[in-house]
């Protein structure tokens, strides 16, 4: 994940190498989430699941924009971060099917992908919880004197949240480098916009607590990229929390358990034209920088990835039970 | 131990609090004190006065009233490497950060397969006395003692509310330091060099062989008075001090049981589900064969702390009440 200076705009031609590595960044996961709503259908993996189809560009604009050293904290719906963060897609997977060799061991799931090379602090699963963590991961750089960013994303549900509200102020209040990411999809599970806030402008909100607040189409990854680069870079510089709202659409039901009755076929289908692997294929193949082979090769490449991925959680293996009661508590002291 | 009056100094609760903060802080840049008016205000109950003039606004830092988002930003400091003291004004207002204290904090550890620790610590002040009504009253201690992840310690004496604080931070998980308010202005003598104390184990306060009065913080000194009334009747109790509520320390509990065939438990928390139900049942589950007499718990009663100061004092433990349980159950089997 490298940081570009120039931040591209629509406007710009995106070279073919980065367009190619955005599309498959896209399509691995899309191809992931396929995958995990298979794999629950046949049972291999349980409890809750979130697909994030619709929303990839979201996830992979806004990591483009930050390095390694940077932290994230996701929320339940967050394969999609994990895997463009750089935990393995058989990490991830076998993390689902409850394996030791699991990112978290088996012991958090779906929902609670962690891994700490790349500070990737976790699918957090409660709506509005994870925005205090990143404004804390923000104020430890900023009192250790560290130039990195903390990212943060979240749902439009969590912006009815306090805790929404109590974080923005804090980082605002102590400049801290955070960026806030907000994934709007419209509904907050099953409930829309629209029946739950007064004012459905999210970037106004954040705006009123003295931040720089930016609303980008969410499905455009050039569009996400752009945004998130300019927010990355003006955080780097020292000017405090920005706020990123992406509009986006998640095409899947909210969980496996959702009858999706609060919005009808053609609501989704109509965002369906706007698929963000779709059009920006499109986009690729009108400036004739993507052709059919360069397609077939990366949907080739990320089945292999697939596959393996699943062959690893497969072969994974169970955590023994004389375990169980580990790691509430820490085994060994710290420095 | 030879002390001399060079070597001993007196000093409130208050002020061992407030030195093992002020020490924390000059032995580790990474520690910082978090919380409403901890600044400029100089603490609610004063315990943070002067650090803000010594230590400045970024290490001694006033937070807005946003108790979810000032914890969660503690964790998520804890997290990025620093070591937050993060004051919860009281007990009460804790209900308003239940959210990152419980479902994050507690859990993280477990959810991330052993990957992210919280070396936070959290202080808040606890319990009733004072007539500032049930919003204001709760000893909510035990309730957190419920929670897996969590570490709750319960300072009585001036020694532990000087020494536990620095061993909390060294700790890599969670630590909750409840402070009761009734206990600030107590004074106590401790030598001059007295530093970090173990968290781990329960103290004998006063040895006995007829009773074990188990308890902590503030019921801690009610249960030594009324061991004092008693001793004059002939009755002598030992008095244990929990110290810390999770994880308990069963071995010290069980060992005085065993000398002593009886057990009190004195809890200012709500009988009902309460700690003292937990330490009643492991005494059962590993002293029964021990016991003279069944295990009793003197606790609030269950109401809501009322204001007015008659109906207050009747909700809470007091001495006279222990002695009169203590006397029912050591009467007649002497």
């Amino acid at each position: 994940m490298k940081t570009r200076k120039n931040a591209t705009t629509r406007a710009e031609p995106v070279e073919r190498e980065h367009g190619l590595h955005l599309l498959r960044s896209m399509i691995r996961i899309r191809r992931l989430e396929d995958k995990c709503a298979e794999l629950y259908t046949t049972t291999k993996i349980r409890g809750f699941l979130h697909l994030y189809d619709g929303e990839e560009a979201v996830a992979v604009g806004v990591l483009e924009a930050l390095t390694l050293d940077d932290a994230i904290v996701a929320t339940y719906r967050e394969h999609g971060h994990a895997l463009i963060r750089g935990v393995s897609a058989g990490c991830i997977l076998a993390e689902m099917y409850g394996r030791q060799e699991g990112c978290s061991r088996g012991r958090g799931g779906s929902m609670h992908l962690f891994d700490d090379r790349t500070r990737f602090y976790g699918g957090n699963a409660i709506v509005g919880a994870g925005l205090p963590i990143a404004v804390g991961l923000a104020l430890a750089d900023k009192m250790q004197e560290k130039s990195r960013v903390s990212c943060c994303f979240f749902g439009d549900g969590a912006v009815a949240e306090g805790e929404f509200h109590e974080s923005l102020n804090l980082a605002a209040l102590w400049r801290l480098p955070v960026l806030f990411v907000c994934e709007n999809n419209l509904y907050a599970m099953g409930t829309a916009l629209r029946y739950t806030q007064s004012v459905t402008d999210i970037a106004a909100k954040a705006a009123s607590y003295g931040m720089p607040a930016a609303a980008v189409d969410g499905m455009d990854v050039l569009a996400v990229e752009a945004a998130a680069h300019l927010a990355a870079e003006a955080i780097r510089a020292g000017e405090g929390p920005q706020f990123l709202e992406c509009r986006t659409y998640r095409f899947r039901a909210h969980s496996m358990y959702d009858a999706e009755l609060y919005r009808n076929r053609a609501e989704v289908e109509e965002w369906k034209k706007r698929c963000p692997i779709a059009t920006f294929t499109e986009r690729l193949r009108d400036a004739g920088q993507v052709s059919d082979d360069d397609l077939a090769q990366i949907e080739a490449e990320v089945a292999r990835e697939i596959s393996a991925a699943v062959a690893f959680a497969e072969a994974g293996s169970q955590e023994p039970l004389e375990d169980l009661t580990r790691f509430v508590y820490s085994e060994r002291r710290m420095p | 131990m030879t002390t001399t009056a060079e070597t001993m100094r007196k000093l409130t609760y208050r002020e061992a609090v407030r030195e093992a903060i002020r020490e924390a802080m000059q032995k580790d840049e990474r520690v910082f004190l978090m919380g409403e008016d901890v600044g400029r205000y100089g603490g609610c109950f004063a315990v943070s006065k002067g650090l803000f003039d010594e230590f400045g606004p970024e290490r001694i830092r006033d937070t807005p009233l946003s108790e979810s988002g000032f914890v969660g930003a503690g964790i998520g400091a804890a997290l990025g490497g620093m070591r937050p003291i993060v004051e919860i004004m009281t007990v009460n207002f804790s209900l308003l950060a239940a959210d990152q204290i419980i479902n994050n904090a507690a859990v993280l550890l477990h959810m991330s397969g052993g990957l992210f620790n919280v070396p936070i610590v959290i202080r808040l002040a606890t319990g009733g006395g004072r007539q500032v009504a049930a919003q204001h009253s709760r000893s909510l201690e035990g309730w957190y003692a419920h929670i897996p992840g969590l570490k709750v310690l319960t300072p009585a004496t001036v020694e532990d509310a000087r020494g536990m604080l620095w061993t909390a931070l060294e700790d890599p998980d969670p630590v909750l330091i409840f402070e009761n308010s009734g206990l600030y202005n107590m004074e106590g003598t401790l030598p001059v060099e007295a530093g970090a104390v173990d968290i781990d184990r329960a103290r004998m306060r006063r040895p006995g062989r007829d009773i074990t009065i188990i308890s902590y913080a503030a019921s801690l000194f009610k249960a030594l008075e009324a061991a004092e009334i008693l001793a004059r009747e002939g009755i002598e109790a030992e008095v244990i001090d929990l110290r810390t509520l999770r994880p308990l320390d069963d071995t010290t509990l069980l060992d005085s049981v065993a000398r002593t065939h009886r057990a009190l438990i004195v809890d200012e928390g709500w009988r009902s589900g309460s700690l003292a139900a937990e330490i009643s049942a492991r005494i059962m589950e590993g002293a029964f064969y021990e016991l003279d007499a069944p295990v009793e718990r003197l606790c609030s009663a269950e109401v809501p702390l009322p204001y007015a100061k008659h109906l207050e004092d009747a909700a809470l433990p007091q001495v006279d009440k222990i002695v009169d349980l203590v006397r029912t159950m050591v009467g007649g089997h002497g």
